[in-house]
């Protein structure tokens, strides 16, 4: 138990550690944004790894809109609305996709049962 | 009986995820966005042949419909489609607008030059941030709007026969 | 010309061997004698021995730069170099293919020849299996991608191959990986086999252990040389992209992983065997639902052969005939009687291994789901998503944490059974000095994200935990304790990588020097050079850091003549604690260049670790033919 009691100290020090630093510079959240940015006319790649004209004018998009005061989450909204849900890598959470998010998660737990009657309940 | 239902539960998944891998074969990988319907937005530029800024809002008005163009002296296909340009801007009710996109200005010059200026004006997109905002994907691609601003059609790509008699029919 | 009549004609003789064996097999199975009739081994050795010559007639034909055949056509030139004209033989679809073959055939020849300790009919059952899937290549190989198709007239000059591919990680990337995929065959095959003879059991156990050692083996190493290919040619410092290509490798290796913890429990008990069959099917089905999506084109990646439906079409219905085949084979054949009549201990081997496969599943389920889904949403509702890094890392990370503190706790569990209350003082003082540690990092560093702050800790107590066990005189299951030293190592180093990985991308002329905190880049000059099959131009750049000691280095702009594509060769200074990566790129009608100069630690360890990961399996694999 002492050594739950440590573990939970720790990681309550930690967690309160970490919410002060989020100053991250302009270019910084560009590159963030633009690696979750598909870019459309390649053939999977991101905005950030691809050197096409269209990642460039787009990286270039971004920085524009960020200097506008836009949020990431604002530019996200921007773009998916420009181009559709295929633009961004990280789909939304919304009734076409909750299955996708749930899923795995239902397996883990389902998984989890199979397990614990295994290991507790069922008797040889 | 327990194995016989998850037998047949599974038999009737896989044959489910047959059916949907199979139709996903024969889809196509290009992707077009649903982006009819939507305004457009204000965007200055500099005029490819003045250096005057010119805003959209005072070169959307007056017509029936106005095609954005958006092309490049780089790109091979906009050659192509050039000759269907030039036949477009005959029609009094169009309003063909040009976006140069990405382009040496000299080089754009040359090419509206060489093969004629379809466009009643051309705004210089030298960093491609006005083609993005109008959700394009790259040169060439053209998009119609009607009088209210309003996307009504995109063709991504350069115009073939088949795209530019669509194009025709919208106009009419 | 010559070389390609003979590698087609024998690829035929190959599949005529199949039909041979086939009724040989089945006049020989009810027999009652002992051992399997020399005829079907010497056959499955000529099959082997046909395919072979073909594999051979066709590198032949790479070699002379022998227009005549399309695939030398679509993938060759002859200014190539010697080297990749080689490797340009599996570097394409039909070439791949009939390396695949090659592969398949040589693993059942060499399972009949290792296996003569088993049950006959045991032995000739996994060959017929081994035999539909091989068949069913050669179906697949003649009908839709015959490497060895004619051009008339014979073309002066080949297409090239795509210089990307162009890279010597990437010419040995896929044989490697094939061992892999094509060795979860035989385990396929073999586990089939075993279920209709009912021999699922210990000493089958011990027997296909091997062949999973060996499969997990190739796969590993063939991830990782992917991955390394990533990183150094594609040119943008990352190496795991969570691209659907990667992915499709990544599953059968979950899958596999849980397999190989899985034989460890049948090797000892008779239990679990529904969920080993279960596992040996899914691998195999894993790697051939990833020939599927990587070879119909299907899917959107950065990797995809050029496709053709009708192939696609072909490997799906294999795909779901193997699928079918399997499931009737397991719901008739396989009896869930043939337990031992034990009950796991909470606190034993089997419960952690049966925690693994919980967690391995898991993972599993969200790469697969996460490939498949936007297939399926774009099919049932004909919205397109994309499905990238972020949910992955979303949906991972959490369970990591759990996973690692889990890790932790494998080897002690015999030990917590018999001494409940006791607790060893060192275990206690790895714990502190990794949270110590940790505490210190991140004082001094800052994490970007929660999760991360979170994992640390507990990567490092893992670490600090296994490299304990490695070093510790208790020379048992030291294969085991060396792959999972390897594997927390490998956390570590890309979590380490992640967090105090930089980059800067700037704009630079010739001449143009620019500062940043604790540097600066130079841009001296711009050279140019002239390769084999390329021209390039050579970016001489020197980095200054904060003790003002530079180091010089030279990224590339290759203008390939054929096919002519300009690719951005980066220059990668390797120390043992980060990499000094950098590329530069052109710009479109301007004189500057783009410059994107990153700094990545631990680089080295990443690949380093999973040799280490992979050498686990190694070992354990040379043991046991040592032993025997």
């Amino acid at each position: 138990m002492k050594i739950l009691k440590l573990f939970i100290i720790i990681i309550i020090l930690i967690t309160n550690f970490t919410k002060g630093n989020s100053n991250e510079s302009k270019d910084n959240l560009v590159n963030k944004i633009s690696k979750n940015i598909r870019c459309l006319i390649c053939q999977g790649q991101s905005i950030y790894d691809s050197q096409s004209d269209f990642s460039i004018s787009m990286r270039l998009v971004i920085k524009k809109k960020l200097e506008e005061g836009l949020t990431e989450k604002e530019i996200y909204d921007f773009l998916k609305d420009k181009y559709g849900q295929w633009i961004t890598y990280e789909p939304e959470f919304n009734k076409k996709t909750f299955i996708l998010w749930i899923m795995p998660i239902l397996l883990f737990i389902i998984g989890g049962a199979i397990l614990f009657n295994r290991l507790f309940v069922k008797k040889y | 009986m327990k194995n016989k239902i998850l037998l047949i539960s599974l038999i009737l998944f896989i044959c489910f995820c047959l059916v949907v891998l199979f139709k996903g074969l024969n889809n196509s990988n290009v992707y077009i966005p649903e982006t009819t319907n939507k305004i457009i937005k204000e965007f200055k530029s500099r005029s490819l042949f003045s250096d005057d800024e010119i805003s959209s809002e005072k070169i959307l008005v007056n017509s029936d419909y106005y095609i954005l163009n958006i092309w490049a002296s780089w790109c091979g296909p906009c050659r192509k489609e050039h000759p269907k340009l030039m036949e477009l801007s005959k029609n009094p009710s169009v309003k063909l607008i040009g976006i140069n996109y990405r382009d040496n200005l000299k080089n754009a010059k040359n090419f509206v030059k060489k093969f004629g200026n379809p466009y009643s004006v051309i705004f210089v997109d030298t960093n491609g941030i006005i083609s993005i905002e109008l959700g394009a994907y790259g040169v060439p691609e053209t998009i119609i709007v009607n009088k209210d601003k309003k996307i009504i059609k995109k063709f991504i790509g350069y115009l073939d026969d088949k795209s530019f008699k669509e194009l025709n029919s919208i106009l009419k | 010309m010559l070389a390609n009549q003979i590698g087609y004609y024998s690829l035929i003789l190959g599949l005529i061997s199949s039909i041979i064996i086939i009724p040989i097999s089945l006049k020989n199975y009810p027999q009652n004698n002992e051992t399997i009739n020399r005829k079907i081994i010497s056959l499955s050795f000529f099959q082997f021995f046909f395919v072979l010559v073909s594999f051979i007639g066709l590198v032949f034909s790479f070699i002379n730069s022998d227009f005549g055949n399309e695939t030398v056509y679509n993938n060759s030139h002859t200014t190539k170099p010697l080297f990749y004209k080689i490797s340009g033989t599996w570097g394409n679809h039909e070439g791949s293919l009939l390396l695949w073959l090659l592969v398949l055939t040589f693993f059942i020849f060499l399972f009949l020849v290792k296996s003569k300790s088993q049950p006959k009919k045991y032995r000739i059952l996994t060959l017929l299996f081994q035999q539909i899937i091989i068949i069913g290549f050669f179906i697949f190989v003649l009908k839709t991608s015959n490497p060895f198709n004619y051009l008339f007239p014979t073309p002066k000059e080949g297409l090239g191959l795509n210089p990307i591919l162009q890279d010597p990680a990437l010419a040995i990337h896929p044989p490697i990986l094939y061992l892999g995929f094509v060795g979860s065959s035989v385990v396929f095959s073999s586990s089939l086999a075993a279920v209709v003879q009912g021999y699922i059991s210990k000493s089958w156990a011990n027997h296909i252990k091997i062949w999973i050692l060996i499969s997990w083996f190739f796969l590993t190493i063939g991830i990782l040389l992917g991955s390394i290919w990533a990183y150094y040619e594609l040119g943008w410092g990352g190496f795991w992209f969570w691209d659907p290509v990667e992915n499709v490798s990544l599953m059968p290796w979950l899958s596999l992983t849980a397999l190989l913890h899985c034989i460890l429990v049948l090797e000892k008990k008779t239990i679990l065997t529904s969920w080993t069959i279960t596992l040996s099917i899914s691998t195999f089905v894993l790697s051939v639902s990833g020939t599927f999506l990587v070879r119909s084109g299907i899917l959107n990646s950065v990797h995809t052969f050029a496709n053709d439906p009708e192939r696609g079409l072909f490997i799906l219905f294999f795909l779901f005939f193997l699928i079918f085949l399997a499931l009737i084979v397991f719901f008739v054949f396989h009896k869930n009687g043939n337990h031992e009549t034990v009950k796991i201990n909470f606190l034993s081997k089997e419960t952690s291994i049966l925690i693994n496969n919980w967690f391995m599943m898991y993972f599993l389920s969200v790469v697969l789901i996460g490939t498949l889904y936007p297939i399926f949403l774009e099919v049932l509702t004909n919205e397109k998503i994309s499905v990238g890094p972020p949910f992955y890392n979303k949906l991972i990370l959490p369970f990591l944490v759990p996973f690692l503190i889990f890790m932790t706790f494998v080897p002690y569990l015999r030990w917590i059974k018999s001494e409940y209350n006791k607790i060893k003082i060192d275990i206690i003082l790895l714990f502190i000095l990794s949270f110590i540690v940790s505490f210190l990092l991140f004082k001094q560093f800052g994490f970007e994200s929660l999760m991360i702050s979170i994992l640390i800790p507990f990567t490092f107590y893992l670490f600090l935990i296994t490299a304990k066990d490695l070093l510790s005189k208790n020379k048992k299951n030291f294969s085991q304790k060396v792959s999972h030293f390897g594997f927390s190592f490998l956390v570590l180093s890309i979590l380490l990588n992640s967090i105090f990985s930089s980059e800067i991308i700037i704009n630079l002329k010739e001449g143009e020097t620019f500062s940043f905190q604790g540097g600066a880049i130079k841009f001296h000059s711009l050279e140019e050079n002239n390769g084999k099959n390329y021209k390039s131009i050579i970016g001489n750049f020197e980095i200054y850091d904060d003790k003002n000691q530079s180091i010089k280095l030279m990224p590339e702009l290759r203008i390939y003549n054929q096919p002519s594509i300009v690719t951005s060769e980066a220059d990668i200074k390797t120390t043992l604690f980060y990499d000094k990566f950098l590329v530069m790129n052109s710009v479109k009608n301007n004189e500057y260049f783009n410059v994107r100069y990153q700094l990545k630690s631990f680089m080295i360890w990443i690949w380093i670790s999973t040799l280490i990961l992979a050498l686990g399996g190694f070992l354990s694999f040379t043991k046991r033919l040592y032993e025997k």
